[in-house]
């Protein structure tokens, strides 16, 4: 290594210290490692929020267990509805490589409607457990697994005002490198909540129904 | 379980009534007035000096990191008044109340003090510090223009100054926690606190929690991305490092504070179960959540402290760093280590002898690399040329000091000893060892070294030594009663004593806090004379202390664009590099500079942060709904904006840089 250097850099001439040519770092060229660790930070909010339910999920206090509270079927098709949207949301992305911009909000709005069915199935099920008494206060199994899953679908919930904004802005300046790259941390977003939903259909319901 | 809608609230104002004013206490009512005052003089010179708008587009606006960084230090340095306020009340209270005395606080406002002298002194005093040094130094020690998201930057900032706001506010409207700094349940719960002091302290901390987290991540990306070319990871100077750990530290340990005091907040609000003792919550499940994350703060204190230690002390010996990957693994391993070890807070909870071994030996394991990094500082000083100016005069403090703060820390980690001491003021004595012998006596050396590189000139030296001893004398009149009495067995945060023999030692602890405002005091007046001498302490050369890494590359103060060309480096030591192998500052060929543009969309999105805040601690329910869209509607409305840098033109980048060829030829 130092033989080489010295070959190209000749004793008598000075090290160079500077760059001469005005050396910027393009805008948004950290955007993605930073939203990257963004996303872990939250990943930490979640992995709390499973060890809680961990520690808690099994104090039914003589209320309402998993097995009498889960719909398996109703939770399958709200899987599928976040599933889906994923796969739409990376049609999505595939169109905006290709510089297509209707194509890009078409999947892009596919994408939030699987998003809003995710979330009203979520809903009527959150409706249906607090009409038949098994609400947030009742026990701490109920008040870690509410927790949990509403933090999910507040994400969600939030992905979609996201989804709507952007949609607006490719629709008002297309698909311009800030815009791109903005597409590019929600897809980041959206991934990792059905990554995050994955890891509750398992641990909550259907380890849930094991108990 | 406990319903919060059986707290009488009124539909326009919350619970919010002409008694939440404490108007029935003299020493609030008194401090209010004065700050009133304060306040309104404040106000009055700005308006005369027509100040409003230089501050607004000049500092408040700002993403410049080094405008930040000064706005985080004098953020730290207005709460330390406030903290310190707390402390030296509690040392009389403690000295007085003896022989059937009550002193002269109430129980009521005395919890308030101990709980907010916590909780202002790590969160709104060592992190801005701490945070504010970060910002200033490691863009310059990198050869970076900025941070990587400068608007954030900013954000982050008005953030911190979100929750200091909303803790001051509870001072003067309700009442802070009186739970002690950590908030346990299920004192901190709504059956036992249903005041509004708990959530003041979840909302600041949530509120100024956003703006650590979100500086946490831009500052590990500055230094992942940003660094000037041929600055490999091994050639990074150690301050860097440290706040690389520091702020991974950060960001893997706030988004688990932040997750738990949502939990809290749930069963404050919510009435759900999480730290309940009934219906199945565990109390000992927060204790543990929030260790989870509070071990690792004292990490993300200490380390970037770690570093200023290491670039004083290879400057004022004049010699390169001995040990230079040795420090860096020791940063790491401290960094790992520092999850590994946060059941010691709670030996007693009953974990069993296993579990307390495991937690004892690992935290007995971190004293290991600590002890390194001492080695190192001491080698690095063994036959160098010592220059005993203020920064070193810090470190040796230190290094003295500190060492005896590890050695209880050690001892409080033997789990068998830890059964005696814990919740005593030996643990009380342990942690101010460290906190203040090591954070606070490293954020001096800091502030000494640096200020030079942030303003142009020197602080004073005289004003600067009397701070320095009363600082280092008055910790150790202060805190050494405070293990003897540990030893004795007195339990922190208590308010009246029956036993007259101690008292002699709460007076003499009392004599250490009142040298201890000496040193404030002094500080405070070195900085005024400094400032008044300023033409007689300046320095030109933009390295007044012959330093070895690049931010002493640049002007004191640097231009907006730190340096007008980016530097190459090739050796950790970069600028003694330069300046060893005969480096000539480029005269001419500057080109325009892209930089980002200002921004006030941070101290909007701030401000109705502490809005949204006030209302969720007061169950103002309309108040809060408004805010939050506010808050999700100015947030959005930024992202529309898509103009946020500029270019500065090269004439002048040209006239200043011509003007700091003039200075430093006049200083040849």
């Amino acid at each position: 290594m130092s033989t080489t250097l010295t070959a190209e850099r000749p004793r008598s001439q000075a090290p160079v210290f500077h760059v001469v040519d005005e050396h910027a770092h393009p805008e948004g060229s950290s955007t993605m490692l930073g939203f990257w660790i963004y996303l872990m930070s939250d990943c930490l909010i979640f992995a709390v929020l499973f060890a809680t339910y961990g520690v808690l999920g099994a104090n039914y206090a003589a209320g309402p267990a998993p097995k009498d509270l889960f719909d398996l079927p109703l939770v399958a098709l709200n899987t599928a509805m976040l599933l889906f949207s994923s796969i739409t949301y990376g049609f999505a992305m595939l169109a905006m490589e290709k510089g297509r911009v209707s194509q890009t909000q078409l999947w892009l709005a596919v994408t939030g409607l699987f998003g809003a069915a995710f979330l009203a199935i979520e809903l009527y099920e959150f409706a249906h457990l607090i009409h038949i008494g098994a609400t947030p206060q009742r026990s701490a199994f109920l008040s870690s697994f509410f927790t949990l899953v509403g933090t999910h679908g507040l994400h969600v919930t939030f992905g979609l005002v996201w989804l709507v904004t952007l949609m607006v802005q490719v629709n008002k300046r297309g698909l311009i490198p800030a815009n791109r790259r903005r597409l590019m941390c929600l897809s980041l977003f959206w991934h990792f909540l059905d990554v995050i939903w994955i890891g509750v259909f398992t641990f909550v319901y259907l380890m849930g129904m094991l108990r | 379980m406990i319903d919060t809608s059986t707290v009488a609230t009124h539909p326009l104002f919350g619970r919010l009534t002409l008694e939440s004013f404490p108007y029935h206490e003299p020493i609030v009512v008194a401090t209010f007035v004065a700050v009133v005052l304060g306040g309104i003089a404040l106000v009055a010179a700005l308006s005369y000096f027509r100040l409003w708008g230089y501050l607004w587009k000049e500092w408040f606006t700002t993403v410049d990191h080094k405008r930040i960084g000064i706005m985080y230090m004098v953020l730290g340095l207005i709460m330390l008044l406030r903290g310190f306020a707390d402390a030296i009340m509690m040392r009389l209270q403690q000295a007085m109340a003896f022989g059937g005395s009550e002193g002269y606080l109430n129980a009521h406002h005395y919890d308030q003090i101990f709980t907010a002298h916590g909780v202002i002194m790590i969160f709104f005093v060592a992190m801005p510090f701490v945070t504010g040094l970060m910002n200033y130094v490691v863009p310059l020690q990198i050869g970076a223009r900025d941070v990587s998201f400068p608007f954030l930057n900013n954000f982050s900032f008005w953030m911190t100054v979100g929750g200091a706001v909303l803790i001051m506010v509870s001072l003067f409207v309700g009442e802070f926690a009186r739970t002690g700094w950590l908030a346990y349940p299920p004192l901190s719960n709504i059956a036992y606190s249903p005041e509004t002091g708990v959530d003041y302290y979840i909302w600041a901390l949530q509120i100024a929690g956003v703006g650590t987290t979100l500086s946490g991540i831009n500052l590990i990306c500055t230094i992942v991305k940003m660094r000037a070319p041929g600055m490999t990871m091994m050639k990074m100077p150690v301050f860097t490092w440290t706040s690389l750990c520091t702020n991974v530290l950060i960001v893997a340990s706030f988004p688990i504070l932040t997750a738990t005091l949502v939990l809290l907040s749930l069963d404050r609000y919510v009435g759900t179960n999480f730290f309940t003792n009934d219906l199945g919550g565990s109390p000992m499940m927060y204790v543990n959540l929030i260790w989870i994350w509070g071990h690792p703060e004292v990490y993300i204190l200490i380390l970037p402290v770690f570093g200023i230690f290491s670039e004083v002390t290879s400057t004022f010996s004049g010699k390169k760093l001995f040990g230079y990957t040795s420090m860096v693994y020791a940063t790491v391993v401290i960094t790992i280590l520092s999850y590994l070890v946060w059941l010691h807070h709670f030996f007693t909870m009953g974990s069993g002898a296993s579990v307390n071994s495991f937690f004892g030996i690992t935290t007995m394991i971190i004293s290991i690399p600590t002890g390194a990094k001492i080695f190192n500082w001491l080698f690095t000083m063994y036959r160098g040329r010592i220059r005993f100016e203020l920064p070193m005069m810090w470190t040796v403090a230190f290094m003295l000091t500190f060492v005896v703060g590890g050695m209880t820390g050690v001892l409080l980690a033997v789990p068998p000893a830890d059964f005696v001491l814990h919740n005593s003021l030996f643990l009380i004595a342990h942690f101010h060892n460290v906190i203040i012998g090591g954070v606070l006596f490293g954020l001096f050396a800091g502030i000494y070294y640096w200020w030079p590189k942030a303003f142009g000139f020197r602080l004073d030296p005289f004003w600067g030594k009397v701070s320095f001893w009363c600082w280092v004398i008055g910790f150790w009149v202060a805190f050494m009663p405070l293990y003897v009495l540990g030893l004795m067995g007195v339990t922190r945060r208590l308010r009246v004593f029956e036993d007259p023999s101690l008292q002699i030692w709460f007076q003499i602890a009392a004599v250490g806090a009142v040298l201890i405002a000496a040193g404030i005091g002094a500080f405070l007046l070195q900085i005024a004379v400094s400032v008044w001498k300023r033409r007689e302490l300046v320095d030109r050369t933009g390295d007044p202390w012959d330093g070895r890494t690049l931010e002493w590359a640049t002007s004191s103060p640097p231009p907006d664009y730190n340096f007008a060309f980016t530097p190459m480096i090739h050796d950790n030591d970069a600028w003694w590099d330069m300046k060893k192998r005969g480096y000539k500052r480029p005269l001419g060929g500057y080109k325009a500079i892209h930089m980002p543009s200002n921004s006030g969309t941070g101290v909007i999105l701030a401000g109705i942060s502490v809005v949204l805040g006030f209302a969720l601690v007061w169950y103002i329910w309309w108040l809060a709904a408004v805010s939050f869209v506010a808050l999700l509607a100015a947030a959005i409305h930024h992202t529309f904006n898509y103009h946020r840098d500029f270019h500065i033109p090269a004439d002048v980048v040209v006239r200043t840089e011509n003007e700091r060829t003039r200075l430093l030829s006049g200083q040849v």
